[in-house]
């Protein structure tokens, strides 16, 4: 009994500082989305340079809803993946202009190219407060039902593409199959 | 000799700095209002509501700081969208679930009962019980030491005022 009561410190001292080894490697910054598995909102809305759409004019397949606008800088940084996929014709690209300016929208998209099937105009950050935005730039994939499954914060880079979308997308596309 | 005394003094001056900076800082300065909006409310109850309402839900972009204290994109449109949801007429419970749908327990600084936050909540207060216990446990057997056996004999009684004596 006084052996097992003089290694109890020890026991604790390790679990604890498993806990503190693990938490280094924690981000804070990284919130998990709390629309995972749930539909888009609902919207009605304006794109950038073009007319008014709805959750009915989306990709009926998997796609991307980039979130994105002119003043932020991350976005460069992914843009040659986006331009990239786009051009592939892999899984299109639906942009949400997220608290921008049209006009600004609109010369970025001409001096930096265009890889959205759309963009979503949402100037004064609505439609991103129902989607859970908190900046740009945030990826989320979509599925052909409309439902959300994944989202990454920070730019999608080539690494983030084949390290997180590719198998999500490869799990979903595997589930329709399975469905059929 | 004076060398000692004058550490003594030393040790206690920053004992006593110590102690004031700890006062000091436990002392919260009243956090610094960021925004400038300028919302129109119809009474002054809705006005108090959207000032609880903005301190207590966290800016989701910023690490620690209200929707009131950041001048963050995202705080300033949450900021909008309670102004005029209040106005609508929907209830504090209605706008924290809204904004829970969106952006989960991270936007309440004061998180809700779940499953999930059980830890958070009473988590303080399973460490003050083990806490209460051992010491407790510590007290019990302290009070059960037997004095006759640590006791001094005379002998030894001698030798330690000898060595005591010698000191002074």
């Amino acid at each position: 009994m006084n052996r097992v009561k003089f290694f109890i410190p020890v026991i604790g001292f390790v679990a604890l500082a498993i806990m503190f080894w693990r938490g280094l490697y924690l981000d804070p910054k990284v919130l998990p989305s709390m629309l995972i598995d749930k539909p888009m909102p609902e919207f009605q809305i304006a794109t950038v340079a073009g007319g008014e759409i709805s959750n009915a004019d989306l990709p009926k397949e998997v796609f991307l809803l980039n979130v994105w606008g002119s003043y932020c800088l991350p976005c460069l940084i992914e843009h040659p993946t986006l331009t990239r996929l786009s051009e592939e014709g892999d899984i299109p690209v639906v942009g949400v202009n997220y608290r921008d300016r049209e006009d600004l929208a609109i010369d970025w998209l001409e001096e930096n190219g265009n890889p959205f099937v759309f963009s979503i105009l949402d100037e004064d950050g609505r439609f991103g407060i129902d989607l859970g935005v908190y900046g740009a730039p945030e990826t989320y994939l979509v599925d052909a039902d409309g439902v959300i499954r994944y989202r990454h914060v920070s730019p999608l880079t080539e690494v983030v593409w084949k390290e997180n979308f590719l198998p999500a997308i490869a799990e979903i596309r595997s589930e329709a199959e399975s469905s059929l | 000799m004076k060398l000692i005394r004058r550490l003594h003094k030393a040790k206690l001056s920053t004992c006593l700095l110590l102690l004031a900076l700890t006062i000091f800082s436990a002392i919260t300065v009243p956090e610094v209002v960021a925004q400038v909006d300028t919302f129109k409310f119809e009474t002054d109850e809705q006005e108090a509501r959207f000032r609880t309402l903005s301190n207590e839900l966290r800016c989701p972009m910023c690490q620690n700081t209200s929707l009131t204290g950041s001048t963050g994109g995202v705080a300033q449109d949450l900021r909008r969208e309670i102004h005029r949801m209040i106005l609508e007429g929907m209830s504090n419970a209605e706008i924290e679930q809204f904004m829970f749908e969106r952006y989960g327990d991270f936007i309440f600084y004061r998180p809700r009962l779940t499953t999930n936050t059980l830890l958070l909540w009473f988590g303080p207060l399973i460490f003050l019980l083990i806490g209460a216990f051992l010491g407790f446990g510590i007290w019990r057997r302290a009070k059960q030491v037997n004095i006759a056996d640590v006791e001094l004999d005379p002998e030894q009684q001698q030798r330690l005022k000898d060595l005591l004596g010698n000191k002074q």
